[in-house]
Formats: C-alpha cells, sequence, structure tokens
C-alpha cells in the first residue's frame, strides 16, 4: 500500500535549513492501523503530509498504491488527494457554512460527481457514523465529537485507500475520543489502512503497530496487542 | 463553460456569499453606486440635451439676424453717424450672393394700437414672409399662418398670438375669421400661434410683410433680416460675408464695426451644445471613474475574503480541489458579485430617471425631456464590469492558490 525508503526532508529557516526528516524508511501494507508517535518536533506531522502529499518530499522515494509520488504539480496531487486520500485533522477543519450533509459531500464535489449521487453517498456516510439526523445541522451546531465523526465521514466519503488522521482525538476529551478510536478501529475492521499521528500512549495503544520518530529517525517500529476502546467506554 | 450552468457552482458561490451577507452588500455599494452615477448623470444629460433640442426644435439654428444701426466711421463723403437702413434689395443680394446661404427672411416690426370691441393693448406688429414660418416653426393652435396669396392680395390678414387672443377675445369665442383694429385698419383673424420660448425680438401679430409695407408706408425698407445657413456651412462665416456685402452696398467703411448689429444664433448654440458635449464627457468620466473603484473595492474585499478563507480553501484542496477550481470559482464570484450589483444599479439607475422624468420631464417647458439612456450604452456597461470584474477576481484568485495547501491549512 505505501513504502517509503530514504525519505528526508528539511524546511529553510532563514540561512540555514532545519532537517526535519532524516532518511525514513516505512512500509505500510493494507489494512494496517499504524500510529505514528513522537514528541513534537520529532517529524512526525511532517511526515503524514508527505503521505499526504500535502507537502513535497526533498529526497528518498515514495510509492503510494503502486504509484510513484514525484515532481507532483499541485493539479495532479490534488486529484491523487482526492482518489487516494481520506484526511482527519485535530480541528476538524469542517467548513462552517455548510452543513454536515454538504461537508460530507465536498470531495465527491471535486470528484465530479452528479448532485443526486453525491447526496445519497453523503447520506450513506453519514449514516455509517451515525448522524444522519444531523445532516441538515451546521458544525458549530454540533459537538467535538459529532463534528469530528463529520469529518471522518467526509474523509471516507470519496472511498480513499489510506485514511489520514492528524492527532484525530487531539481536541477531545477522553471519553469522546474513545468513542472516535472505536469507530476507527471499526473502519480498520472492515479492512481500511489508517495511519494515525499521536502524542498519546493510549490512543496509540489502540492501533495494532507503533513507529516511534525521535529528530527526524525512527526509533522503534513494533507490533503491539490492539486495545479496543469500546472496553474502555 | 458548462460549469456556469452547473447548480453546484451557484450553490457554493451563494454559499460563500450568503456566510457575510453585510460584507457582500457593502462590497457591492461601490459598483452599484458608479453604474448608478454613471445611468442617472448619462439619463439627466440626455434629458438637458433633448430639452435643449425641442426649445430650438423648430427653430433653424444655424442662423444669425442682422439690423442697421449707425455708422462709425466716416466713409465716401459721408460722416459718421450716419443711418443705416437695410432694404429689401440688400437681403436679395445676400441670398444671391453669399455661399452657403439656405434663407433670407427680410422683417418689419412697429408698434401698434389694437382694438377690438370694447378691449385694446399695444403690441409688437411684424410684417413677415411666409418664409418665417419655415424658420421660425410657429406652433399654431388654430388657423393658418400667412400664406404668397395673402402677400400677392396684400390681404388685412393677421396671426396673433395666444397671449393676444386671451386679452382681446371672451372666452370661447372662436376668433378665425374675425377682425380686430389695427392703427384703426380692420384686420381679419387667421390664425392664433402658441408662443414660443426662444426667437429673437418676441412678436405679438403677424401680417403679411407687403400688407405691413403699405399700412406703415415702409417702402423697400426692412427691420431686420434673418439669415439662415445650409448646416455644413459655418455660420460666422456668412455673418462676415453678409455684413461685407452690406457695407459694400450701403456704402459704409468695411472696417466699421457698428454699423449693423447682429445676433448671431448659432454661434450661440454651437455654445450650449460645446456645454452639452462637456457634460456627457464629464458624465462618462465620472462614471467610469466610480464604477473603477468600486470595482477595485470588490477586488480588496475578495482579497480580505480570500485571506480569511485561506484555511477553508486548503480544507478544499486537501479534499481534492485543484488549483483551477478554486480559481475559478473565485473569479465567478467576483464576476458575479459586480454583475449583480452592476444589474441592480441600472435598475436603481432606472427609477432615478423614472423620478427625474416625473419631477422635471412633466409638461411644455421641461427641463429635462425624456431623461433616458440607450439600452446600447446599458450592455456596453455591463460588458465593462464583467470584463473588470473578471480581471479583478484573478488577483484574490491567484493569490488563494499561492499558498501551499499545507501552509493553509496550518493558518489559524
Amino acid at each position: 500500500m505505501l513504502k517509503i525508503s530514504k525519505l528526508h526532508k528539511s524546511y529553510p529557516i532563514g540561512d540555514s535549513s532545519l532537517h526535519v526528516l532524516k532518511g525514513i524508511d516505512l512500509v505500510v501494507n493494507d489494512g494496517e492501523m499504524v500510529a505514528i508517535m513522537g514528541s513534537s518536533g520529532s517529524g512526525k506531522s511532517t511526515l503524514l503530509n508527505i503521505i499526504g502529499m500535502l507537502d513535497e518530499h526533498d529526497e528518498g522515494d515514495y510509492e503510494l498504491d503502486g504509484v510513484h509520488i514525484e515532481n507532483l504539480n499541485e493539479k495532479k496531487a490534488a486529484v491523487y488527494r482526492n482518489k487516494f486520500l481520506g484526511f482527519i485533522f485535530q480541528s476538524f477543519n469542517l467548513i462552517n457554512y455548510k452543513n454536515a450533509l454538504e461537508n460530507v459531500a465536498l470531495p465527491l464535489y471535486y470528484q465530479g460527481l452528479k448532485r443526486k449521487e453525491r447526496q445519497e453517498k453523503a447520506k450513506f456516510h453519514l449514516e455509517k457514523v451515525g448522524l444522519l439526523d444531523w445532516a441538515h445541522h451546521l458544525p458549530n451546531e454540533l459537538s467535538g465529537g459529532q463534528k469530528q465523526r463529520v469529518a471522518i465521514a467526509r474523509a471516507l466519503a470519496a472511498n480513499p485507500k489510506l485514511l489520514l488522521a492528524d492527532e484525530p482525538t487531539g481536541a477531545l476529551d477522553t471519553t469522546t475520543s474513545y468513542e472516535i478510536m472505536e469507530f476507527i478501529q471499526h473502519l480498520n475492521d472492515e479492512g481500511k489502512t489508517i495511519l494515525i499521528v499521536t502524542h498519546e500512549e493510549d490512543i496509540a495503544h489502540m492501533c495494532k503497530r507503533i513507529v516511534r520518530l525521535r529528530d527526524g529517525v525512527i526509533m522503534e517500529d513494533k507490533i503491539v496487542e490492539q486495545v479496543r476502546a469500546g472496553q474502555h467506554v | 463553460m458548462k460549469f456556469l450552468f452547473d447548480r453546484d457552482t451557484w450553490q457554493e458561490v451563494f454559499d460563500s456569499m450568503g456566510k457575510n451577507k453585510l460584507r457582500t452588500f457593502i462590497t457591492m455599494i461601490g459598483v452599484w453606486w458608479g453604474i448608478l452615477l454613471l445611468i442617472g448623470l448619462l439619463g439627466a444629460a440626455r434629458g438637458m440635451e433633448n430639452s435643449f433640442n425641442r426649445l430650438f426644435g423648430d427653430f433653424a439654428t444655424n442662423s444669425v439676424f442682422i439690423w442697421g444701426q449707425s455708422t462709425s466711421k466716416p466713409f465716401k463723403g459721408f460722416q459718421e453717424g450716419k443711418r443705416v437702413t437695410l432694404k429689401l434689395s440688400d437681403a436679395q443680394k445676400i441670398q444671391d450672393n453669399v455661399e452657403g446661404i439656405e434663407f433670407v427672411v427680410p422683417r418689419n416690426q412697429s408698434q401698434g394700437f389694437v382694438v377690438r370691441k370694447m378691449l385694446s393693448g399695444t403690441y409688437n406688429i411684424a410684417g413677415d414672409y411666409p418664409l418665417l414660418d419655415i424658420v421660425q416653426k410657429k406652433k399654431l393652435i388654430k388657423g393658418r399662418f400667412i400664406n404668397q396669396s395673402d402677400m400677392d392680395n396684400k390681404r388685412k390678414v393677421a396671426v396673433i398670438s395666444e397671449d393676444i387672443y386671451k386679452q382681446l377675445f371672451e372666452k370661447d369665442v372662436e376668433p378665425i375669421g374675425e377682425l380686430i383694429r389695427i392703427n384703426n385698419m380692420n384686420f381679419a383673424v387667421i390664425g392664433v400661434f402658441e408662443l414660443d420660448n426662444f426667437g429673437g425680438p418676441s412678436s405679438d401679430i403677424h401680417i403679411p410683410f407687403e400688407t405691413f409695407q403699405q399700412v406703415y408706408n415702409q417702402g423697400n425698407q426692412i427691420g431686420w433680416m434673418m439669415i439662415t445657413g445650409k448646416g455644413e456651412y459655418d455660420i460666422k462665416q456668412i455673418e462676415d460675408d453678409s455684413k461685407l456685402i452690406l457695407k459694400n452696398l450701403n456704402k459704409i467703411h468695411p472696417e466699421d464695426k457698428r454699423a449693423f448689429g447682429s445676433f448671431n444664433l448659432g454661434e450661440q448654440f454651437a455654445k450650449l451644445t460645446g456645454f452639452l458635449t462637456g457634460m456627457q464627457f464629464l458624465t462618462w468620466f465620472v462614471g467610469i471613474a466610480t464604477l473603477i473603484a468600486g470595482v477595485f473595492a470588490i477586488g480588496s474585499i475578495l482579497l480580505i475574503t480570500v485571506k480569511e478563507r485561506t484555511k477553508e480553501i486548503g480544507v478544499r484542496r486537501a479534499l481534492g480541489a485543484t488549483p483551477f477550481e478554486i480559481k475559478r470559482q473565485i473569479v465567478v464570484e467576483a464576476v458575479f458579485l459586480t454583475l449583480i450589483a452592476g444589474l441592480m444599479g441600472i435598475i436603481s439607475g432606472g427609477w432615478i430617471l423614472i423620478w427625474l422624468d416625473s419631477a422635471f420631464g412633466q409638461g411644455e417647458d421641461a427641463t429635462l425631456v425624456n431623461s433616458s439612456v440607450s439600452i446600447a450604452i446599458v450592455f456596453v456597461a455591463l460588458l465593462i464590469l464583467i470584463i473588470l470584474g473578471t480581471l479583478i477576481g484573478l488577483i484574490p484568485a491567484f493569490k488563494a492558490t499561492s499558498i501551499k495547501p499545507i501552509d493553509a491549512l496550518r493558518e489559524e
């Protein structure tokens, strides 16, 4: 599914540059649920952004679902993002003047689907996250957990091969966090490949594999026994 | 072009505009005001032009009046101060010799005491050719103007003004065929005319020229003449040529400036139309300048909007929006805003014109006649709006996609 080798990334800071990723090698197979951990500044978000094609790597290889990702222009990147990837953000990033249904339907709009088809698919995914009754509510009428569920529905709507979550529970309380994680685990059970960036140990242990980063290199990469979020709730 | 007819495109436009209604509204004010000014001012200028045209409409504007005064220079044995009197033959000479002449209309005028039954008054009596009706169209309410047959037979007939009719006749009396006494001679009324707003010395009663000659014992003397030039000829030149011929005929020093008085209507009229043209130019200038200012306001507000929406744009791009789709959306918004504001400006400009028409455009001596703007101008204005809207929309559009999506998403 995902193959990264010798990935380097540095950011220019004034005259010098900050070497953030110093040769990352990572392979993620279909159906995996991987937590990427590390303290702030370890490069975990940068890695996720490169995987998400929101940022470009300087050196190394990146292959996603058999497609070599290199020298992307913005248009190509947009098409790949739309086709391969679903994003879940810490701050939800819902569009605040669009209701839940419209938010979920947005990636489908950029896929060029017909209105009716979009509505049906969006409804299907909203129902999946249990928020069909809230379809016509605006984001500010929803709780944090509900917002994240709408965001998950939106990420799923385009039927991506890989789901990228950047601190998906960072803005939520523990109970809600576990609810969200339980849902994400369900998605993984159904076969979705999921990458989660987090710095919370308990969240990381709800994944099947933990990759620890420190100062731009992978320190540890281990398979863990998954803790089911449902047990905590 | 297909996306223009796509419901979703417009859904997006309305969503993002409806997000902040006040801002959308304020954004549009500039363009609305520009178009309103353009339409209102152009309409008013047109109304003024129409009003002038109506005022002068039946009047040969390319004309000059010339009358005799007294000389200021001695010449060929004549002392200065010689009284100059124009003669019929002078008029004929001018007609024959000056280039570009259309008509030469000799006229005579005198005071007369007019009586009808118990009513009387002193009025200006003018002796006129039927030609006068062509160069200085009389608005006849009743009857007709003097004709050639009146002239040939030296008939004692009179065409009187509406005012005199009201003063000398009781209400509802049919004046045509009635007799009035002018200096103790009976004249039959053949027509009643409405006084025009303009036309040189006012005349109350017109009688045939030859009748006037006989009654006032004028011989071939004429009071003044009205010379009209053909449209393409310069009336100032005609005036100078005519005066030179007159000086020659009347043995007056060629440099004598006082011998003949004149009033050059053509020149005055040219000044007026020049003023109107200037005003129209000013109108266009002010209107277009305001419009451009308005469009720039839209551009700058969209720029702020784009800045505010940086994160949203980042999200959209993360969800798979291509930079082109983002740009297109913003340009469509810009054009749509300008166009709607422009249309509203045109509509309210129309209301202004309707109001102008009802306030200043009614009645005979309206200051603004038929204030209006041609459809062509409206379309030109709309076209300008679309072009300006597109151009100005490109600035925020490029601004929006110049930020990398990752930076856009980080924006708080």
